[in-house]
């Protein structure tokens, strides 16, 4: 999807003739006069909030506003480094988002690749229908469920007694062990389904001569999907490998704030929940912003990392 | 040409199966679970194990989640959303997204840039918030459906549908003394019905199961609470006060927070479980529109 966004960006503008632009103009009220009014929406909810950033170099005082507030130079960042929860959160968001990373693509790819397997139309339906479900479904439900399966009599644990000999049910939200494994296993149940259907879509795409070829010379099944469908998949892959990436810290949300308790905080508290205790419940407006930005930053840099390493192994690349 | 079967393509077969089946258990067990159990008896979920059917049948959790005043109004509250909402987004990201995929519009470029700059850079959760406070934005019911209703990532997908329509369409209408915003409504947009629906679908979803924004902008005010948020409520609750079945017992109600926590989870599930499965072959299409599927 951004592969063909962001090239057609430079290559489709054909650009016009400068004798032709008042006559272009005139020919074109509507395009200006909504692409005005969307210039104005987007200064003032996307731009201006990043301009918003200043109060990180500032005191900000909400009484004051964003002209009389002391300025402070580097004085919030360097606050925030020397937080040691700072240091935690942003640990256990880059785990958390790594982990979630490749088990979203492992998961996904595994899934479609077996699914293309089913030869029987109504069950291959029936099953992909049924993994969409949790996607739609909202993550204070999903967090519900996590919580209610792993509760001390939720069904987990009733598994663990019964069948494995657990003397004692688990208190999977008080070993720090277990937290992020928790996340990485409720992002795979919600999404695999949904992350799988670009793959199944890539799958339908490859020439069948190439199976057929490959039948010629006696290819069993799984040789043919090891050698031809995930071959088949890499440019799919590279590229939404490239799009999830800039996406690694944003490792969830509802999980992290809901199940998280004092036992179990230094595996579980995440930048955004960080920003949240910072920024709107303890009023720090300017640290809160402060790891905001760092928080952008590292995105932006891991996008540009992932595009030079594409740019270098000759893949597809964002921009 | 017909193969014939040894004992690897057998006990791929069986494996197949045996995945399929409890990929669709694992799959659908918690849901089940919650409809059994909101179904069922709150006291008797506390001593009986409740798994796939329930044991005293009921209607009561249901009946107290309608009752609740906070439920009542969260629920209109959402529905409200969802609905302008969605409509609010679809028409201005169809709006965008023509006025982007137009070959001659004059700031085709640079305009297209300002909207891809948006889907990376972004201001975060504390200026937005004093910049949303600054507009009035904050406590009112405007907040949840005016800031996020244009959407970079949302107007791509209907770009990249409509860059596959072909200009000869656009240039006949213009001979024929069309303007754009007559091919817009009558060429264009009949034809991107289903990348439309798509999108509907996307941005209802992403409504009805909005929360963060009632939190944050609106937690002082009851009367424009939504759905999702009240459960996250309940939930917060549930983790903090798990056993305290005791006091329940003296109170005379049957009604358990876990069941009634059941019954509006099954509650808010049930518009999109009814819906998604009719809108598959739009959104499987509105994904894999563009480049990835070349």
């Amino acid at each position: 999807m951004a592969r063909n966004t962001i090239n057609s960006l430079s290559s489709a503008d054909l650009g016009v003739k400068k004798t032709n632009k008042w006559a272009e103009a005139k020919r074109q009220p509507f395009l200006l006069i909504s692409s005005a009014l969307l210039l104005i929406y987007g200064i003032i909810f996307y731009y201006v909030p990043v301009l918003g950033w200043i109060t990180a170099f500032q005191d900000y005082k909400p009484a004051k506003g964003f002209l009389k507030s002391q300025w402070v130079g580097f004085a919030k960042f360097q606050k925030l480094f020397e937080n040691k929860t700072f240091y935690l959160a942003f640990r256990n968001t880059l785990a958390m988002g790594v982990i979630n990373l490749v088990f979203h693509f492992v998961t996904a790819i595994a899934f479609a690749l077996i699914l293309n397997e089913v030869r029987v139309m109504f069950a291959k339906k029936f099953v992909q229908t049924i993994s969409y479900m949790p996607h739609f479904l909202s993550w204070i439900i999903v967090t519900a469920i996590v919580r209610d399966i792993l509760a001390s009599d939720g069904i987990v644990n009733e598994f663990l007694m019964n069948v494995c000999g657990n003397k004692m049910p688990i208190d999977f939200f008080a070993v720090k062990g277990y937290f992020w494994w928790i996340v990485a296993f409720a992002n795979v149940w919600k999404e695999t389904g949904w992350n799988a259907i670009i793959y199944l879509a890539a799958i339908t795409a490859i020439d069948p001569s190439l199976y057929e070829a490959a039948d010629m010379d006696g290819a069993s099944r799984f040789q043919k999907v090891w050698y031809i469908t995930l071959p088949s998949l890499r440019p799919t892959i590279m590229i939404l490998l490239l799009i999830n990436i800039g996406n690694v810290l944003n490792a969830g949300f509802e999980l992290q704030y809901i199940l998280g308790n004092d036992v179990i905080s230094d595996v579980s508290k995440i930048l955004d929940v960080f920003i949240l205790d910072w920024g709107i419940s303890q009023f720090d407006f300017s640290l809160g912003t402060a790891a905001g930005i760092f928080k952008s930053v590292i995105a932006l840099i891991l996008v540009c990392l992932g595009n030079w390493t594409a740019k270098r192994t000759g893949d597809e690349r964002l921009f | 040409m017909k193969k014939k079967y040894g004992v690897g393509d057998i006990a791929f077969e069986v494996f197949l199966v045996v995945f399929l089946v409890v990929f669709v258990v694992v799959t659908l067990y918690p849901v089940i679970n919650t409809l059994a159990i909101s179904f069922n008896d709150g006291f008797d979920t506390i001593t009986h194990r409740i798994h796939f059917i329930p044991h005293m049948w009921t209607l009561d959790n249901y009946k107290a989640v309608f009752a609740k005043e906070g439920y009542r109004q969260a629920a209109i509250v959402t529905v409200a959303r969802t609905v302008l909402g969605t409509l609010l987004s679809l028409v201005v990201n169809a709006i965008l997204a023509y006025v982007i995929s137009r070959k001659k519009f004059l700031f085709k470029k640079s305009f297209s840039l300002f909207w891809v700059i948006t889907m990376y850079v972004n201001g975060g959760l504390i200026p937005t918030y004093i910049v949303f406070q600054k507009l009035h934005l904050t406590n009112s019911f405007w907040v949840y459906v005016i800031p996020g209703a244009v959407s970079a990532f949302n107007m791509l997908v209907i770009r990249n549908f409509m860059n596959g329509i072909p200009d000869s369409l656009e240039e006949s209408a213009q001979i024929d003394g069309a303007g754009y915003f007559k091919i817009f409504t009558s060429i264009i947009s009949p034809l991107c019905k289903p990348v439309y629906a798509t999108i509907t679908l996307f941005v209802a979803v992403y409504h009805w199961n909005a929360w963060f924004d009632a939190m944050i902008y609106n937690k002082m005010h009851d009367e424009l609470t939504v759905l999702q948020y009240e459960l996250m409520k309940q939930l917060q609750t549930a983790m903090k006060s798990a056993g305290s079945v005791e006091g329940l017992k003296n109170s005379g109600t049957t009604i358990t927070p876990t069941s009634i926590r059941a019954a509006a989870t099954i509650v808010t599930m049930v518009p999109i479980l009814f819906v998604y499965p009719f809108l598959q072959r739009y959104f499987v299409t509105g994904l894999t529109i563009g480049g990835v599927k070349e």
